[in-house]
């Protein structure tokens, strides 16, 4: 015991003395959290209109200001031809093409001949797409019932969707992105510097000397992790702490639960750089092997894409995947105020995540060497 | 100046100088691909990243997991819910009994959104014509929230129209998908993936190849060589800019042929775009390294520093068009970002270097820049 304690302090006071990496461990991560939550927002808005009206009639302006007058659109460009309209849309001018045929007046008064309305969408993004179609063919249905007026609606019934927001009422991206992003943060360094600083002392030779003391191998190995452990907890509640103050992130839940999941969390980061360390042979390799399964984290986690989309043996593979749990177990505990019942499968599976992980770095690890 | 405006002493010198240039450069090769496990964690790691991203990130709305509460249990609500099924955008998960149930399969995790077909819904049908029909959406996943409440709409909708309970306002509605007919979500993430992949490689090859040489003092040892120090440097760099540009044709051509990305613009275009890139990319990790004093350094500043803005600020995760400006400011000193814009605009748009010479302009502005400091940098430290 007491030699873990002397190693953790050697370790703090080289952590400490190193001036150049102290803040990109601890400061740096913390600000990046905040800086790219104010991106987090996929919401759609002042699309951009080309208007191609073969008609010029009233009706036609008229739909025409529909579209304009929701927030959604703002008209940008008139179009008279489809290279133009091609033009437009290959500079990425315009968003939307909104053609409205000849003879749209005259056909919409007719009930046996619809008039046809054609949008050209920028594809590229393709959810993005999705949504601007939805908009523009709800804006044309809604302006086409109220030009016929109602009246062969009446009579029959209606289903009516009626659409409640849990837990989120105002769609508000940040509440849910912030301890997200802090949870990537703070993994991304903690393997980064777990497998770092072991292959460091090998490459430069100085577990050598640890060798020739009495430090056997799980006290080397706690004695490296724990003042890691302790930079997790840093960035983990700065981020929170900061986000609270700045985004007014909800806290429905217990804190102490979230902190109990961090404790058992930070073990699985810390073994899989642990593990990496035993595996490479230099700095350089280590660093790409982490970045390799960090990128791969980060992007699989559920935060920015979904996870239920996923192919079968992604999921699979995803249930590897430390960060989707935190993702989740973040959602539950500050947005939906689960309590232990439900964070408790979370936190079994960590713990033996974590003993594995850890276990199998320790077997690998060869103080010989 | 000219070649043959030296005196012939005057030539030799230069010729040796080349000479001795040449084997410099010969020597980095030796040393990077004498390594062959980071040969090979170069090499597998990117193609390895690009196969699992294209295959598993995709935001095509499927199978999404809802609850049923359905009180009324009246033919039409059977109906409505057979229909939502069969769209196969869904997966009925659970069943409730009661509206106390909704906060717990919540909680639970396990389903996504409940509909809620209240116990007065078939009496609201036939008499008042109008009859609600509850969709609770669990939006602390809001892309999800937005995306099946908008889809389950449209599918009531449609039932409504079908079971001609609404007039659908008697108009076609047709739409053309431009660039992107059928809506496949690796138009949007390769491009990204490949921006941020051959960023992180390039940048971090140099600026830890750099710092290392730093650390060990055999920079210095260098410097007391003949060769001039920017020489040292270009000649560290070129291995890196081919073993990144072979890695980026690597990429792209995966992209193509496994993910079906499309190849409408010219290939001269698109090598130039990737050679620009990449120099950028490398002379960010020159600009790096002159900074820092050890590769840990390095590795913390290229990795902590550029994965995460380069991934939420390039387009490749949010759009750019909805972040604040402040934040869109920086998104356009991000080389990705233009990257991103040169890829989808060749590849996938066709576009000729009239539409396009503005990122091109942009990233090597960045490359001048970058190298320019690096510079100042090294004059200082001597």
């Amino acid at each position: 015991m007491r030699n873990i304690l002397v190693l953790v302090r050697k370790e703090f006071l080289q952590i400490f003395r190193n001036r150049q990496l102290l803040p990109f461990m601890t400061v740096l991560p913390v600000v990046q959290v905040i800086l790219l939550t104010f991106a987090a927002n996929y919401e759609i808005k002042n699309l951009r209109l080309g208007i191609w009206d073969l008609d010029q009639s009233a009706s036609s302006s008229q739909l025409v200001h529909k579209f304009t007058g929701a927030n959604f659109f703002q008209a940008t460009d008139l179009i008279d031809n489809q290279k133009k309209a091609d033009d437009l849309l290959m500079q990425d001018a315009i968003d939307l093409v909104l053609v409205i045929p000849k003879d749209f007046e005259k056909n919409s008064k007719l009930q046996n001949s619809p008039p046809a309305v054609q949008f050209q969408i920028n594809a590229l993004n393709n959810s993005k797409a999705g949504i601007v179609q939805n908009y523009a063919n709800a804006i044309t249905q809604d302006f086409m019932s109220e030009l016929r007026g109602n009246a062969n609606v009446i009579g029959s019934a209606k289903i009516i969707p009626v659409t409640n927001f849990w837990y989120n009422p105002t769609l508000n991206y940040k509440t849910i992105m912030l301890p997200g992003i802090v949870a990537e943060v703070m993994t991304l360094i903690i393997i980064l510097i777990c497998a770092l600083n072991v292959v460091r002392e090998r490459e430069i030779g100085t577990i050598e000397q640890l060798n020739v003391t009495p430090l056997k191998k799980h006290e080397f190995i706690l004695g490296k992790l724990i003042p890691f452990w302790f930079i997790g907890h840093f960035i983990f509640w700065a981020g929170i702490a900061l986000g609270r103050l700045i985004f007014h992130i909800p806290m429905v839940g217990s804190l102490g639960l979230l902190e109990l999941f961090l404790a058992i969390f930070l073990f699985v980061p810390l073994g899989i750089g642990l593990f990496i360390s035993t595996a490479v042979e230099t700095q350089q390799q280590a660093l790409f092997t982490s970045f390799f399964f960090i990128i791969l984290f980060i992007l699989m986690c559920g935060l920015f894409t979904p996870v239920e989309t996923m192919p079968d043996w992604a999921q699979w593979v995803n249930q590897l995947n430390p960060l989707k749990y935190f993702v989740e177990v973040n959602r539950l505990i500050l947005l939906k105020g689960s309590g232990f019942a439900e964070i408790y499968p979370f936190i079994l599976k960590m713990f033996v995540y974590g003993i594995g992980i850890n276990a199998l770095a320790i077997w690998r690890f060869k103080k010989t060497s | 100046m000219p070649y043959f405006n030296f005196s012939p002493a005057e030539r030799q010198t230069k010729y040796n100088l080349m000479k001795k240039f040449y084997a410099f450069v010969q020597k980095e090769f030796y040393h990077i691909f004498r390594d062959t496990r980071t040969m090979m964690i170069l090499f597998a790691l990117p193609i390895a990243l690009v196969i699992i991203f294209g295959y598993a990130l995709n935001n095509d709305f499927k199978n999404i997991p809802i609850g049923i509460l359905n009180q009324s249990k009246d033919q039409t609500s059977e109906k409505l819910i057979h229909r939502i099924v069969g769209s196969g955008y869904f997966v009925v998960e659970q069943t409730l009994e009661k509206p106390q149930d909704i906060p717990k399969a919540f909680k639970s995790g396990k389903v996504k959104l409940v509909v809620f077909f209240p116990s007065s819904f078939q009496q609201d049908l036939y008499h008042a014509k109008k009859a609600p029909v509850q969709l609770i959406a669990d939006a602390s996943d809001i892309n999800t929230a937005i995306n099946t409440t908008s889809y389950l709409s449209g599918i009531i909708g449609e039932f409504n129209n079908e079971n001609g309970r609404e007039n659908s306002g008697g108009v076609q509605l047709s739409s053309r998908m431009i660039f992107n007919q059928r809506l496949l979500s690796v138009y949007l993430f390769i491009p990204g993936v490949i921006a941020l992949i051959l960023l992180i490689i390039s940048a971090l090859l140099t600026s830890v190849t750099l710092a290392r040489e730093k650390e060990t003092g055999t920079l210095e040892l260098l410097s007391i060589s003949p060769i001039s120090p920017y020489m040292i440097i270009i000649g560290k760099v070129i291995p890196y800019l081919i073993l990144s540009l072979l890695n980026s044709f690597i990429i792209i051509l995966l992209g193509i042929f496994v993910f079906g990305l499309p190849m409408v613009g010219s290939v001269a275009l698109l090598i130039l775009a990737c050679f620009v890139y990449t120099v950028a990319s490398l002379s960010l990790g020159i600009l790096i390294s002159t900074r820092v004093e050890t590769q840990q350094a390095a590795m913390f500043a290229s990795l902590v520093s550029l994965m995460m803005p380069t991934m939420l600020l390039s387009g490749f995760i949010f759009p750019i068009e909805s972040l604040p400006l402040p934040l869109q400011l920086i998104s356009n000193i991000i080389p990705a970002t233009h990257f991103i814009i040169l890829i989808k605009s060749i590849m996938i748009k066709g576009a000729g270097i009239s539409l396009i010479w503005k990122p091109f302009f942009i990233l090597i502005a960045m490359t001048a820049v970058f190298i320019l400091v690096s510079i100042q940098s090294l004059k200082r430290n001597k």
